[in-house]
């Protein structure tokens, strides 16, 4: 504001016509692209090739712009920001290294499918391809891991551009949209021209189901006698969970949900049997390998959930509902495939599953008298240490417990995501963000903070893990500067954990490089107590059982600043159930060396028919 | 098994980059491509010949699709398509093989298009079949230099691919 009101200047008698677009630089068509999309938040560095964005971005009181300290952050919190809340996350970063550095988010939203725009600047386009000061090819370097990316030379194109990324992102299948902007472009004048025409012939996400399909998955569903509802991400970005309660309620069919999925269907819920995969629960995993029909909601037959391909759910016939058709039978042919959005689809198939069952209930009490046997005999748990030192995953549930299904939970990657997924009770979708596909370690931090900017009256932890926290923990600085209160467990094993216990399960103990010396009885490099208060958080250190209540409750009142609780834990705690890579799912084992006894189903199940898979002793070792 | 997919795609920078990047990720291998603009100002035409079974073509097909740049992609079956490379050989000639040579030239109904007094240039256009025979006949007096275009193709009868992107344009 001036210091002094201008006086307002009378409108002239010939004034210029009022259509007449207003000129402005591609810098200040930048801002006011993002402003008029309604982008209130954006996460950024600055540095040469996109200084001149920067200087309007001072000005604008529309967009909040949250200067990271490593371009990494900035993707990732645009990713947290965008999963926490279903809007399109955005992320700023110069030319050459900066943008470079926003890769790994890249590839990461690229994995999991979360709508993200990322701007960077590039060098004068006079200048390109010469090997210039601070020089990348960005554009060429992010295709594979981009849903699109767009250069631009020509100050006119900006405000087309960023909204034809901006829709891009958003819609479909969403993913990241790098748009590259020379700086001779940002600093050249065009008319802003808005709303700009959008020239996106090659793009038509499909979003409403074909009609005959949905009457033969709906006649699939009426018919089965063990069926599974597979739900994946795609629910969440779909914003589709009611419509999925809706027809696992009509059908009274069993769901699984996958790490992607965690939240979209209520873990309370009496039909919800948790997480499939490597680490999933027995019955999930054991729900797929013997049911007759799977119907996939937006999830990929991923290697994780899957096992071994060719032997997941060998019985099944295969509904596949997804709005990206190259993913319908890219791993497992579909009986039945559905393009579609699923908010839609969904309502779709609940009416035609009312029609072809006539509006009975489907009898599923033999299916799930065996799936309640299962569970009663391996519900999710774990065994106390034996060395003293707090179990990471009753410190883990004792968050989710204390703290509610309102908050947001952004995990790091390796056990402590998997004991995140396994111990929170996820209620509601949105509140649990992670690292699904790319598994990128480093993604906690940065995402929690992302999702508090976005989601600010909700509590937001981030359970990290003290290898994923060296990687990214300076954005606990941009929290801090910026009034971003969020709450890090640190689950410290003082190790690699999941890389420790690959190589106590199949490389004979010998811990190659996975020793970090954060922990118990070490030199503690770094200590990360004194490095939360170098920050200018709140440090806590947990050591014992009967601290990690009053820790997280002194965390949960704190909410003038970040809280950074350092929950030194054992080494030795596992992971489990698993699934030994490469064989069958059937495989799947309760604890180290006690796997579900099979007694007359063992034929049915498809154990020891395929000469391929390795017996568990052998992959194991050990016995029951 | 070849397959010929002619896909009708904007003429935009690193379009092609894309298209062959996909390609190499995806493990797909090009055996021919031919790229250039249609009767349509900013669409371009590549016509691609891939080694694929019919399973992993239709992954790659619906991959390419996803490339926002692709505007629509179409099988074309060698019997309901016009297939055409094009070809020039410099081939080594000299006064006792020169009629041999040109004899085939004449039944190949191919074109010499450059005379020197040891070497002959050349053309031929036809479907993969006749340039290969081509190619062998001549192969004993001595291929110096071969030049050779992806393969291009076209469905036969009324259809245009460019129909109803045609149509959605003006």
């Amino acid at each position: 504001m001036p210091a002094s009101p201008a006086p307002t200047p009378t409108a002239p008698k010939h004034a210029a016509p009022s259509d007449a677009p207003e000129v402005l630089t591609g810098a200040e068509a930048v801002v006011r692209t993002l402003e008029l999309l309604g982008v209130t938040d954006v996460f950024g560095l600055p540095g040469g090739a996109i200084l001149p964005v920067y200087d309007p971005l001072m000005d604008t009181s529309k967009i909040r712009h949250i200067l990271v300290r490593h371009e990494q952050g900035a993707g990732h919190a645009a990713e947290g920001y965008a999963s926490a809340s279903g809007r399109t996350g955005v992320a700023i970063a110069t030319s050459g290294p900066g943008a470079t550095n926003l890769v790994t988010a890249i590839a990461d939203a690229h994995m999991d499918s979360v709508p993200m725009l990322a701007i960077t600047g590039q060098v004068f386009s006079t200048l390109m391809g010469t090997d210039a000061f601070q020089e990348a090819d960005i554009v060429g370097i992010t295709m594979p891991i981009t849903k699109h990316s767009f250069l631009v030379k020509d100050a006119a194109e900006i405000p087309s551009t960023i909204a034809a990324a901006y829709h891009i992102a958003s819609t479909g299948r969403p993913g990241p949209v790098l748009v590259d902007i020379t700086k001779d472009a940002q600093q050249n004048t065009a008319p802003f021209i808005w709303p700009p025409k959008l020239d996106l012939p090659g793009y038509r996400p499909v979003t409403k189901a074909h009609g005959k399909q949905i009457v033969a998955a709906a006649q699939l569903i009426a018919e089965a006698k063990k069926p599974v509802l597979y739900v994946g991400g795609g629910i969440i970005r779909s914003q589709a969970s009611e419509e999925l309660k809706a027809l696992a309620e009509a059908t009274g069919a069993p769901v699984v949900t996958t790490l992607m999925a965690r939240g979209a269907f209520p873990d309370s819920h009496p039909q919800h049997l948790g997480m499939p995969g490597m680490h999933g629960t027995v019955p999930a995993v054991l729900s797929l390998q013997e049911a007759d029909l799977v119907v996939s909601l937006g999830a990929r037959f991923d290697d994780r959930v899957t096992g071994k391909a060719a032997l997941f759910a060998p019985k099944a016939k295969i509904v596949h509902v997804d709005i990206d058709p190259a993913e319908i039978s890219k791993i497992r042919v579909a009986d039945v495939p559905i393009v579609g959005d699923l908010k839609d689809v969904l309502v779709d198939l609940l009416g035609a599953f009312t029609d072809a069952s006539g509006g009975d209930k489907p009898d599923y009490s033999n299916w799930w008298s065996y799936l309640d046997g299962l569970r009663a005999e391996f519900p999710l748990g774990y065994t106390a240490t034996t060395d003293g030192l707090l179990s990471p995953q009753h410190v883990i549930q004792r968050i989710g417990e204390l703290t509610g299904p309102e908050a947001v939970y952004a995990a790091g990657v390796g056990q402590h995501q998997m004991w995140a997924a396994q111990f929170i009770k996820y209620e509601r979708p949105n509140s649990w963000l992670n690292s699904g596909g790319a598994g990128t370690m480093g993604y906690s931090v940065p995402a929690a903070m992302g999702a508090k900017v976005s989601q600010p009256d909700r509590v937001v932890w981030a359970i990290d893990g003290d290898g994923c926290f060296q990687m990214t923990n300076q954005e606990l600085a941009t929290c801090v500067i910026n009034n971003i209160p969020i709450k890090v467990a640190v689950i410290n094993n003082s190790s690699l954990g999941m890389v420790r216990q690959w190589q106590t399960l199949f490389y004979n103990g010998r811990y190659s490089n996975t020793d970090l010396n954060t922990g118990h009885q070490t030199m503690r490099v770094p200590d990360f107590v004194k490095l939360a208060e170098a920050y200018g958080c709140l440090g806590i250190r947990v050591e014992r059982e009967d601290q990690v209540d009053e820790a997280i409750k002194l965390a949960l009142e704190t909410n003038d600043r970040p809280v950074v609780i350092d929950f030194v834990v054992s080494a030795d705690a596992m992971v489990w159930p698993m699934v030994p890579q490469g064989v069958s799912n059937s495989y799947v084992q309760y604890a180290r060396d006690h796997a579900p006894s099979w007694d007359n189903d063992m034929a049915e199940t498809g154990r020891n028919t395929e000469d391929d898979a390795p017996s568990l002793r052998t992959v194991i070792g050990g016995n029951e | 098994m070849s397959h010929v997919l002619s896909m009708l795609v904007e003429d935009k920078p690193g379009l092609l980059t894309r298209v062959a990047g996909l390609f190499a990720r995806r493990g797909f291998n090009i055996e021919s491509l031919a790229v250039g603009p249609t009767e349509i100002s900013g669409l371009s035409r590549i016509t691609v010949v891939v080694d694929v079974e019919d399973l992993p073509l239709e992954q790659v097909t619906k991959q390419l699709n996803k490339l926002i740049n692709v505007i629509k992609i179409v099988e074309l079956d060698p019997i309901q398509s016009v297939q055409r490379e094009h070809m020039l050989i410099k081939v080594r000639a000299d006064g006792t093989t020169r009629s041999q040579i040109l004899e085939a030239v004449n039944l190949f109904r191919a074109k010499v298009v450059d005379v020197a007094t040891d070497a002959l240039v050349i053309e031929v256009t036809g479907d993969t079949t006749k340039t290969q025979a081509l190619l062998r006949v001549l192969e004993p007096f001595g291929i110096r230099e071969l030049a050779q275009s992806g393969l291009l193709a076209m469905g036969r009868g009324p259809k245009s691919i460019t129909e109803r992107v045609a149509v959605a344009k003006s």
